[in-house]
């Protein structure tokens, strides 16, 4: 088959109409991909002889073989790589991530004339604003009135002009190990990292909800419809049913009309809107209902999603019998809210902390964003869910947080003063409005005094640190 | 706040649209006068969200505000109905009406739907709630960052309903 250069093997197959990717190994139930970022493992296949690749982050290349896995496979008979080459990197900070967090800290550290390495496991830099083709809120300074991708274009840009910065694409980082050594893998190489500081912006993954049937083909992260539509315009199905009314689901909405798909309903457990009214009023008067205190009861289909049943709740959330309505849709997607990913934080020993306003177990840290693993930083969404202002304002803290302790003089002054506005501005500014009450509280219980960071550090001490 | 005012506040966000009344409680509405007087902007904007892209965009500076969640304010009288703000704002929640005319209203909205409309087009009139309430003409498309600003005319009477427009695929 043919497929674009720049594209994974999964959005190659979407677009052709392929949504089954594999069957389950129990059950041998069909499995198409759900997130699109790499988090999730329902893309994985067969490529070149390797099995559970995931294909959502797999670039495309003439002459690949990709085939469907039925449940558990063998391992490939040869190595697929005749060597692998292995490398040693000092640098004076590792960035993990390159999203909005990542890339603003990149940028200003590097500006400043440290040497950077960038690590994503995507063949491209951007995170989350990849797919973002709506406008962004915020101010002039912070990217206001950008499109998302247009943010990430306009950040890689001035990165690939520092010289003093080296970016790792298609490489996960895997884990943190004794002595402060970071381990980082490509398809064809080995890294090992010896960084003086660290700022893990790992960001987060979609949460999944449970109904019958919802492994089905086209029950997808609403981040993942957004990646097939908007990252490579592929137009994810013919007729919608949203689930959740935040921002995401929202947004989500909107940019469906715009691909031409059918937006049949948003429902929303809550009796009222999640998300911001402006979002809300953008898709109402396209016609696009919102049913408050209405749940998704299941799905039906063969071999993807033909059906979808929704149901009124009481207050107790429990569904009104009587109350079902049925849609002919091809497409559910969840909009249910985010999980932080900070399992690099957990495993290199960070002392954690689950906070349900922020999505789930996130990093206890400083107000400038330190763990209790000594110079191991955590910002953007890894660090709580908010959104792509806040975590880049989190990058620029960690970033000029890092640049504190290694500056002296006037030089000192000037990073203590900038990072002082950045703190003053995120805390008692933006997030001061009351829509962004219950994230800013998730927040508050997440960051502790330096006084308290360093009874926790010797009440569980870390195993290991940068320095 | 008053009671009366959580009150309203609750319902436009279960509703997912604005009512004319609840615009003119908020202040968000301009004065009769001011509206007869010629084009005008008006933002529905009623949440403190982390927003102020139209305040510095705003040629006039007719846009005030002091902190980056405020509610933005118009002040109707610097106000010249240019249509920069339906332009850049992302809510895609700043509209110009003009019921200045005896024959007609005009609406300025912001679109981001193909096809793309062109001057003449006829096209649907779609309320708050996204009825069809009729039909309008295209009389001026201007574009900014990919957001189209499009004047409609439409019937008398209809300035202040009329907020989404749909073009029939050609
Ligand atoms: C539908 C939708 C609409 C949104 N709209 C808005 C909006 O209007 N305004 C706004 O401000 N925000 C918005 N957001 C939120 C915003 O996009 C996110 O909050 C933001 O992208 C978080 O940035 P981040 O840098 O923390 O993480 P991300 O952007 O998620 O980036 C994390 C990066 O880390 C990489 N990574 C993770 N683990 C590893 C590893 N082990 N090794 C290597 N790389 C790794 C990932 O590949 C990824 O590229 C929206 C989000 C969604 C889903
Ligand atoms: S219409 Fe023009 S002058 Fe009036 S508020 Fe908007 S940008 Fe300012
Ligand atoms: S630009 Fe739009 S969303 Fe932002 S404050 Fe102004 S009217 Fe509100
Ligand atoms: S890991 Fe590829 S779709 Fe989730």
């Amino acid at each position: 088959m043919e497929a674009y250069e720049g594209e994974s093997i999964a959005i190659a197959l979407y677009a052709i109409g392929i949504d089954v990717f594999s069957w389950s190994p129990k059950l041998g139930r069909p499995r198409g991909p759900l997130c699109m970022i790499g988090k999730c493992s329902s893309c994985f296949m067969i490529v070149d002889g390797v099995p559970n690749t995931k294909t959502c982050r797999f670039p495309v290349r003439e002459g690949l073989r990709v085939e469907r896995q039925r449940g558990w496979t063998t391992p490939p008979p040869k190595p697929i790589i005749d060597e692998v080459e292995s490398l040693e990197i000092k640098t004076d900070v590792l960035i993990i991530g390159g999203g909005p967090a990542g890339l603003e800290a990149a940028s200003i550290l590097s500006k400043s004339g440290f040497n950077v390495v960038i690590v994503d496991e995507h063949f491209k830099l951007g995170g989350q604003l990849l797919k973002q083709t709506h406008k962004f809120f915020g101010s002039v300074d912070l990217f206001g009135g950008m499109r998302g991708f247009q943010i990430a274009e306009a950040y890689v840009k001035n990165l690939l002009s520092q010289p003093n910065i080296r970016v790792l694409t298609e490489t996960v980082v895997y884990g943190v190990f004794r002595g402060g050594l970071v381990s980082a893998v490509s398809p064809s190489k080995y890294y090992l990292i010896k960084p003086r500081a660290v700022i893990a912006a790992t960001g987060a993954q979609e949460k999944l909800l449970e109904f019958p049937n919802n492994d089905l083909p086209g029950v997808m992260g609403a981040g993942g419809a957004q990646t097939i539509m908007n990252e490579y315009g592929v137009k994810p199905g013919e007729r919608a049913l949203v689930v959740g009314s935040g921002n995401v689901g929202l947004i989500i909405a909107y940019q469906l009309l715009q691909a031409g798909v059918k937006v049949e309903a948003i429902v929303e457990i809550l009796r009222e809107i999640g998300g911001w009214f402006v979002h809300a009023a953008k898709i109402r008067r396209y016609g696009v209902p919102i049913l408050t205190g209405h749940t998704i009861n299941y799905v039906v289909g063969d071999s993807r999603v033909e059906k979808a049943v929704v149901v009124a709740v009481d207050e107790k959330f429990n569904p009104i019998a009587g109350s079902e309505k049925e849609y002919n849709v091809d497409l559910v997607l969840l909009a249910i809210g985010l999980e932080p990913d900070a399992r690099l934080h957990a495993q290199a020993g960070a002392l954690m902390k689950y906070i349900p306003e922020l999505g789930g177990l996130i990093p206890l840290r400083t107000r400038e964003l330190e763990t209790t693993v000594r110079n191991l930083y955590v910002a953007g969404d890894s660090s709580g869910i908010e959104e792509a202002t806040t975590a880049i304002l989190e990058g620029r803290i960690a970033a000029y947080s890092i640049m504190s302790k290694y500056s002296d003089g006037e030089k000192a002054i000037s990073v203590e003063k900038e990072l002082d506005k950045t703190l003053k501005f995120l805390w008692d500014e933006y997030r001061s409005s009351p829509l962004l009450s219950r994230a800013r509280r998730g927040k508050e219980l997440a960051t502790v005094s330096k006084e308290e960071m360093e009874e926790l550090r010797r009440k569980y001490p870390p195993p290991v640190e940068f320095r | 706040m008053n009671l009366g005012e959580i009150m309203l506040d609750m319902d436009y966000r279960r509703r997912g649209y604005i009512e004319i009344e609840e615009l003119k409680e908020l202040g968000l509405l301009p004065p009769r006068d001011r509206l007869e007087k010629g084009p005008v902007a008006v933002l529905e904007c009623p949440e403190q969200i982390p927003c102020n892209i139209c305040a510095p965009f705003c040629p006039t500076k007719a846009i005030q505000m002091k902190k980056i969640i405020d509610i933005p304010r118009v002040d109707w009288n610097k106000c010249t109905g240019c249509g920069v703000c339906v332009a850049v704002c992302p809510g895609l929640a700043a509209f110009v009406v003009d019921l200045s005319k005896p024959e007609a209203d005009y609406v300025t909205l912001p679109y981001e739907f193909l096809p793309v409309p062109v001057k003449g087009d006829s096209v649907i009139l779609l309320n708050r709630r996204g009825e069809r309430i009729g039909v309008g003409e295209v009389t001026r498309v201007w574009e900014r960052n990919k957001t189209y600003v499009v004047t409609v005319k439409v019937p008398k009477g209809f300035g202040m309903e009329v907020r989404g427009i749909w073009v029939e695929r050609r």
